[in-house]
């Protein structure tokens, strides 16, 4: 089990240092500069040598390259270079927190009221309820969440009045965002619990417990909703990846302080710094949720926590 | 005496696409206290779905249509789904074909096995663990403080069937229905598991059905036997009559096929011919296409019950009066 960990661990670090070098490549590949995209003002060319001596643009690739890994390494980005005053790091420890809490509530969200939508569709498979859930389900697919997000502020802040349509201050400016950015999540959730919970259902071991005579709200919760489960799961690190890039549309919709401003605005700036600490930053925190749902698909299935114990 | 179950005039009905399947025609039986009964049969005669409607587990699109199941003097077909889950496990308890595919595979031993006690008994969890680790020194089970923990994949296919009869006796049922319990087991096993349902009945007096298509389990456990043919039961004797002294075409056909096995393996001649179509079953006897010794009336009238001897009845054509030269030829021939 600690070789396994151990051996995640390595591959961990492996596919950030893959990221980091795309995400190197990539922003220099795109045309632009830091210092010639200024509003289509063009600095006066010693100010932006110097500049971009300041900033270690003038070397060599190959050693911006490593200049930028030490950077990845040890964390420390240094300054923003569309905000000098800022340093990388704390627009991160600035901005993440907000984007954290709406990304994490709205997963939330999505989890509870999928698992609660999934489940009622299949108990009452090709009912009324089902047909219901089922319609919300393909509504909150189709719809993106910008479209949502508008139609949202637009029912319930300007017609309605009832909830602010800015800002992250309370919880009530908190309603909007989180309902805009959990629908479509929530939606394929539901539809996999619905498809997984009928499969389950049909299996010998709920046939066992039916014939103990226990009821049937215990039966689902704790015979069948573990294992249909199994394939929400899998797919929890894609749709968390989904929900923390939705993140910054909404953000920006919904004018939320959170990490979505500065990364959209580095990229149009190629402010080279935020790009890649912010990119390296996000990566990195999805790659731990993945293992994270790696190692809680062990815990649900106990059988592929074997089978990992005789492969190390 | 009074019997402990009585099942009167069965029908269960599957609504498909293509119609109606009548898998149980109207079957009769009883079974006393401490006996064990055996229902026989080719697969697909209505055996699974039988002992599936004891146990109240019909569900959509199946349904029985008429008849009445009589258990403890209460008629289990007018219960409720709730006042059936009273009986489920505590009363009638059932073990099932597959034992790799009975058990939850993502619950340990202990849950499944003490949960029964918990949710229908209201025990503690404490005195339920040691009620669980009773039973499964019973059922044979080495360790069976290590077994709890376990989950169902670490246990061998025969392991894992004591634990799914484990889990069936462990509420002290008075009736233990057993739905091909040894069908998927090694032969080696297989006879294991019957000893074991020896064991167990010896000890608690419980009454056992036991579904099979095995006449080697049925010599082996029977007192009595009934023989199914597409969902009636065409004969019904103790195991020495339907063994020694049966006359339906049937089952002198099935011991036969048997026979044959033994004396030269490779010729095994199962019965010629395959059961009717149930969604359209044959109006007289359902044997009729497969009988050597069909005759007219066999096809167009269903042939009423005859006792050949106390306790020994079966559903043929040939016990009429005017049928006693077929039915000299009948008992002259191999069949
Ligand atoms: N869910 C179902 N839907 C339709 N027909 C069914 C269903 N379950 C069983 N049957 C039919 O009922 C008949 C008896 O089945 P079963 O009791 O399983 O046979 P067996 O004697 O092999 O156990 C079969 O013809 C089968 O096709
Ligand atoms: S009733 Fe007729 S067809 Fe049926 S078993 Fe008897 S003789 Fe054969
Ligand atoms: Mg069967």
């Amino acid at each position: 089990m600690m070789n396994f960990i151990f051996r995640r661990l390595l591959a961990m670090l492996l596919t950030i240092w893959v990221i980091a070098t795309l995400t190197f490549i990539l922003m220099h590949a795109i045309p632009g500069s830091p210092f010639n995209s200024h509003n289509g003002k063009q600095l006066n060319e010693t100010v932006q040598k110097n500049m971009e001596m300041h900033y270690n643009l003038d070397k060599p690739l190959p050693i911006q390259y490593l200049i930028y890994m030490k950077s990845v390494a040890t964390f420390n980005y240094g300054p923003s270079i569309k905000h000098p005053n800022d340093t990388v790091n704390s627009l991160i420890s600035d901005g993440f927190p907000v984007s954290f809490e709406l990304g994490m509530i709205t997963l939330i969200v999505a989890i509870i009221s999928g698992l609660i939508l999934g489940v009622l569709a299949a108990l009452k498979a090709n009912h009324f309820i089902d047909y219901v859930a089922m319609t919300i389900a393909v509504l909150g697919i189709s719809i993106p969440n910008f479209v949502l997000a508008s139609l949202l502020i637009q029912e319930f802040s300007v017609n309605l009045g009832w909830l602010p349509p800015s800002m992250w201050t309370s919880w009530k400016s908190e309603v909007l965002p989180t309902i805009a950015l959990a629908t479509g999540p929530m939606a394929i959730i539901a539809r996999l619990i619905r498809t997984s919970m009928i499969e389950v259902l049909t299996q010998d071991y709920i046939r066992t417990a039916r014939s103990k005579g226990l009821s049937p709200f215990l039966i689902v919760m704790k015979h069948a909703l573990k294992n249909a489960l199994l394939p929400v799961i899998t797919l929890l690190g894609t749709l968390a990846a989904g929900i923390l890039t939705g993140t910054f549309v909404i953000e920006k919709i919904f004018a939320i302080p959170g990490m979505g401003k500065y990364f959209v605005d580095s990229i149009n700036s190629r402010d080279y710094p935020v790009i890649m600490g912010t990119t390296v930053f996000y990566s990195s925190i999805l790659i731990v949720l993945l293992f994270i749902v790696d190692m809680a698909y062990g815990w649900l299935d106990p059988r592929i926590k074997l089978h990992k114990k005789e492969v190390s | 005496m009074e019997p402990l179950l009585e099942v009167k005039q069965l029908h269960i009905q599957f609504q498909a696409h293509g119609g109606t399947v009548k898998a149980v025609r109207g079957i009769d039986f009883t079974i006393g206290k401490g006996e064990t009964l055996a229902i026989v049969g080719e697969s697909g005669c209505g055996k699974s779905v039988s002992s599936l409607a004891i146990m109240g587990l019909i569900d959509h699109p199946g349904k029985i249509t008429n008849g009445s199941i009589i258990f403890k003097g209460k008629d289990l077909t007018r219960l409720t789904s709730k006042e059936m889950r009273k009986v489920q496990g505590i009363d009638i308890s059932m073990v099932f074909q597959d034992p790799m595919t009975a058990l939850n595979p993502t619950l340990t031993i202990e849950s499944q096995l003490i949960e029964g006690l918990i949710h229908q008994k209201k025990m503690s969890k404490r005195v339920a663990k040691k009620e669980a680790i009773k039973v499964l020194e019973w059922v044979g089970i080495s360790n069976p403080h290590e077994r709890l923990k376990q989950y169902p994949h670490q246990l061998s296919g025969g392991m894992r069937q004591r634990i799914v009869i484990a889990m069936a006796l462990i509420c002290e049922p008075d009736l233990l229905i057993a739905d091909e319990p040894t069908t998927a087991l090694d032969v080696t096993i297989q006879a294991q598991i019957l000893d074991l349902f020896e064991s167990i009945q010896k000890r608690t007096g419980i009454s056992i059905v036991i579904i099979t298509h095995d006449l080697g389990v049925v010599a082996k456990m029977a007192d009595r036997i009934a023989v199914m043919y597409a969902g009636r039961i065409v004969e019904m004797g103790s195991k020495r009559q339907v063994f020694y002294h049966s006359e339906h075409p049937y089952t002198r056909a099935l011991l036969n096929s048997v026979v044959r096995l033994d004396q030269t393996s490779h010729s095994l001649k199962p019965i010629e011919g395959s059961p009717p179509d149930l969604f359209s079953p044959p109006k007289g006897c359902a044997f009729v296409d497969r009988c050597p010794f069909a005759m007219e009336v066999c096809g167009r009238v269903q042939p009423q019950k005859s006792r050949l001897r106390e306790g020994h009845q079966i559903e043929c054509w040939l016990q009429d009066t005017r049928a006693v030269a077929v039915r000299k030829e009948m008992l002259a021939s191999q069949l």
